[in-house]
């Protein structure tokens, strides 16, 4: 256990002392956080709407309001039938129809529910999906003052509408921490190895008495731990910054966390193990890692959208499990219940990757 | 040859921040002169030998190198030296004759002459049948003779050499060296620092660096003489022993 | 048992043979010395010998442990120093010792006596860090490093290589000390004048051994007649001994110049009329009995010829 430590004592100076290392691990997510937050922040403003209130009472009428008062919405006109809709987008200056049902504020009073149908301007899918997922939000908050009991069911119609689960502006957060998680721990982990190699240290190491393992733990525990640090500093600042909520487990987020590092971590042992130099680690960890964990996890494009065979390879990228896992418990609140089979193929890859770099980490130079 | 000095030091000193790299050397070189540059780890050797080509600036002090002015005309220097280090010769994956036509082309030669001064020098060697291989597949041996003879390709006035012999068997040594005194003969100035102190006895002058000053310059027998040594190990010892520790 | 015991030790890489056949023993308390340039095959003996590599063919055991079954045992046992100072640059010495002893699962202060010696010549400057030491203090630190588990048998891989000739002497007089404590300890170097201050060398050239055995008898082996000649300008003389036709080498040895004859006994007389001839005036002839360098490059030519 001394060992152990000295191990993990001497890997923490390697990382204080080494202002790089500070910088990628401490600095860059934050300021990606806010390169990414305010990027997409400021696409969602002053949108025109166009209401079409077939129930014309108290409760559309502050709904509407409430909408138009958020800073997100300006009114374009009032519509009295369906068949405008299609003329209004045509125009193109508004992005969206919100239609109310007849006896909505009746319904909801005395049924608890009531139905709000959202068109979406689906020639551009994107800001579409932020409009609808806003106005929801906010018809949803709505409701929460009216009482418990009381619930409006939003029907959103895109036409493009391929991902009827929430899609908000905060979609980027569980992505980064992804991309974070995949960039601390795989790149730096395989540059730290790598190193070693470089310096001839790991000679040494090697015809000491550590075992492989415990030489991988020595050097991966630090990081494990930064990681977990750069989870909670990234979910503070999205929601002291931005107001991204947190609605499910924050215990069931970490352990998922906690999976998913473990397998950025063993992807960064095995790229170790097939570089000889710090710059052929960082060039495959580069390429082979971070460009697909932004590319096909789902992060900035939706798999949905990508041509199946990249959404057949996005299956091995262990980010697209990890978003889904993230997404689901910080904004919609889901737990293990339905989550289960996602957390079931993250710990699959990271037991399955974790002991073959062990395998791999050759207790030999060759 | 009574000419002018080809390399001129004046109180040449270079600071790095608060530590004084190179502390007020002057020396003067004579063309066709084996010039050993003699030092300790550490002893400011490197940081001279880019002042003196072109590479860095001196902080205070003067010199001038094949008749320029390394401050103003570092780049006139640049192409009147030729250099060579253990590290830095060839490219490996490249082959004897790319070689050779990449720095001919550096400084400037025209295709036939860069293609006589090949086949010239590779005859010399006795390399002709290596030419089109590969530089990596080479002994080291090899490769170091013909870095050395690639270095000269622009005909220098002074070529640098940075322990060149180092990790080289004896045999191979005392070849390489053969090179150098052949160049010598022909009136090019060697500038060469080493660790092997048998090699020191090879120069025609020697100087010794300690802790960024020159404290001994001689003909390796004036030296000897001066410290009552038997051998230049001896003499390096002595000067070097009283500065170990002050780093 | 030997301490090392090597039997036909054979390393390849793709298709170049780094290590081939050799056989060798190391006896305890040996201070033994492996000589030869860059390509010589060192480095890879040391890595089979320490168990990073395994040999292609035959096998070896060191301190009574097979390098490629018992290599967990063996680990415990060796101390080892690869070349170029394997340190932590971003640690300070005390941060280096203190780690490469809790590795082995030991402190300095359990081991102090064992590295006291020469720790001492480092430790006021134990709060630097080991990116600013000189050479020479930086090869003091490995050496600590590598013994600071109190091994029986050490390797040390040119621990002197790039290092000042004040450095490399200061070395070898640790390595004697250690030696005179019991230590065994192999060594690599390129440099041929530290063969001396060994116990027994091998002589090594593109992996083979030239030849094994203690440097006087190495030296006392050569077998041709050997005159030292000294004067004013060495690579002229050269070039004009060259002529001579009896002739076998000439090679330039620090001021003096190396001449053997082809005959099986040379004739100092007739060399000096012939350089007279050649307008060389004061020169000295004398014979002289070979050094370790003079046999290297003589086996060299065997070995090639």
């Amino acid at each position: 256990m001394n060992s152990f430590k000295g191990f993990v004592i001497k890997e923490l100076y390697h990382i204080f002392r080494d202002r790089r290392t500070m910088l990628i691990l401490f600095g860059m997510p934050v300021v990606q956080l806010i390169l990414f937050g305010f990027a997409i922040r400021n696409e969602v403003n002053n949108a025109y709407i166009a209401v079409l209130d077939l129930s014309k009472d108290d409760v559309s009428e502050a709904i509407v309001n409430k909408l138009l008062s958020s800073g997100y919405f300006r009114l374009a006109e009032y519509i009295e039938s369906e068949e405008r809709i299609e003329a209004v987008f045509r125009r193109g200056k508004v992005k969206e129809v919100i239609i109310f049902e007849p006896q909505f504020a009746q319904r909801l009073r005395s049924e608890g529910t009531a139905h709000l149908r959202i068109v979406a301007d689906a020639a551009d899918p994107n800001m579409a999906k932020l409009l609808v997922s806003y106005t929801t939000a906010i018809t949803n908050g709505y409701a929460q003052e009216l009482g418990q009991r009381a619930s409006i069911v939003v029907v959103p119609e895109v036409k493009l509408l391929y991902n009827p689960e929430l899609k908000s502006v905060y979609m980027f957060v569980p992505g980064l921490v992804a991309l974070i998680l995949m960039l601390v721990s795989a790149l730096m982990t395989s540059i730290t190895i790598t190193r070693e190699k470089e310096l001839g240290t790991m000679e040494i190491l090697l015809v000491s008495p550590l075992r492989p393992f415990q030489i991988i733990a020595g050097k991966v525990l630090p990081y494990l731990l930064l990681s977990l640090i750069n989870v909670l500093s990234v979910l503070a600042l999205a929601r002291f910054l931005f107001g991204v909520p947190f609605r499910g487990s924050f215990l069931l987020f970490m352990v998922e966390s906690l999976l998913f590092i473990l397998t950025a971590l063993s992807l960064g042992i095995m790229i170790s193990t097939v570089s000889k130099t710090q710059q052929a680690a960082m060039m495959i960890s580069l390429g082979g890692l971070m460009l697909p964990t932004i590319l096909l996890s789902g992060f900035v494009f939706p798999v949905e959208n990508m041509p199946v065979p990249l959404q057949v390879i996005s299956h091995i990228i262990p980010a697209r499990w990890f978003v889904v896992i993230a997404r689901g418990i910080m904004l919609k609140g889901t737990g293990l219940d339905y989550l289960w089979k996602e957390t079931l193929v993250l710990a699959g890859m990271a037991t399955l990757l974790l002991s073959i770099s062990v395998r791999k980490f050759n207790e030999r130079l060759q | 040859m009574a000419s002018e000095p080809v390399i001129v030091a004046r109180n040449l000193t270079k600071r790095f921040g608060a530590f004084t790299a190179v502390d007020n050397i002057s020396f003067e070189v004579m063309p066709g002169e084996i010039f050993g540059f003699l030092g300790a780890n550490g002893a400011g050797k490197t940081t001279a030998m880019k002042m003196l080509s072109g590479l860095l600036s001196p902080t205070t002090g003067e010199a001038r190198v094949a008749g320029y002015d390394v401050f103003t005309q570092a780049e006139s220097i640049k192409s009147r030296i030729g250099y060579m280090s253990q590290r830095f010769s060839l490219y490996e994956d490249m082959t004897a004759w790319e070689n050779i036509r990449f720095y001919g082309g550096i400084y400037g030669l025209r295709m036939d002459a860069i293609r006589d001064k090949a086949a010239q020098l590779l005859g010399r060697l006795g390399m002709e049948h290596v030419r089109d291989s590969r530089i990596g597949a080479l002994p080291l041996g090899w490769k170091q003779k013909l870095a050395f003879s690639v270095a000269l390709l622009h005909n220098p006035a002074i070529v640098f050499l940075d322990e060149p012999t180092g990790g080289v068997d004896p045999l191979t040594r005392r070849q390489f060296w053969e090179l150098i005194y052949e160049a010598a003969a022909s009136g090019v100035t060697i500038f060469i620092t080493t660790h092997y102190m048998d090699e020191a006895e090879y120069c025609g002058r020697v100087s010794i660096m300690v802790d960024g000053r020159i404290e001994a310059l001689d003909t390796p027998g004036g030296l000897k003489q001066a410290f009552d040594a038997q051998s230049m190990d001896e003499v390096f010892v002595r000067l070097a022993r009283g500065a170990q520790y002050a780093e | 048992m030997s301490a090392v015991q090597a039997e036909a030790l054979r390393k390849t890489f793709g298709n170049v043979t780094a290590v081939e056949d050799l056989s060798f023993a190391i006896e305890h308390g040996e201070l033994f010395g492996c000589i030869g340039p860059d390509g010589a095959g060192k480095t890879t003996l040391f890595r089979m010998l320490t168990s990073l590599l395994v040999p292609d063919a035959g096998s070896a055991t060191v301190m009574g442990c097979d390098t490629v079954r018992d290599y967990k045992q063996l680990r415990r046992r060796i101390g080892y120093m690869p070349g170029r100072f394997s340190l932590y640059q971003d640690l300070t010495i005390e941060e280096n010792l203190a780690f490469f002893a809790s590795i082995f699962g030991t402190t300095v202060e359990k081991n102090y006596e064992m590295i006291a010696d020469i720790y001492r010549q480092i430790e006021p400057f134990k709060k630097r860090r080991a990116g600013q030491l000189s050479g020479g203090m930086k090869q003091k630190l490995a050496l600590s490093c590598a013994l600071i588990h109190k091994p029986d048998i050490l390797f040390l891989d040119e621990p002197t290589t790039g290092v000042d000739a004040v450095s490399r002497r200061e070395f070898w007089e640790m390595l004697r000390r250690l030696k005179e404590g019991g230590m065994t300890i192999v060594v690599s170097t390129p440099y041929m004048d530290e063969a001396g201050k060994c116990d027994r060398i091998a002589l090594m050239q593109k992996g083979h051994i030239l030849g094994i055995d203690t440097p006087d008898n190495i030296t006392g082996s050569y077998a041709r007649p050997l005159l030292d000649m000294r004067g004013a300008d060495v690579y002229r003389l050269i070039l004009a001994l060259r002529e001579f036709p009896h002739t076998h080498s000439v090679f330039a040895f620090g001021e003096s110049v190396h001449y053997t004859d082809s005959r099986s006994s040379a004739d100092p007389e007739a060399l000096a009329v012939f350089l007279r001839s050649r307008g060389f005036a004061n020169i000295t002839i004398e014979p002289i009995r070979a050094s370790v360098e003079d046999s290297f490059m003589e086996l060299l030519e065997q070995h090639d010829g």
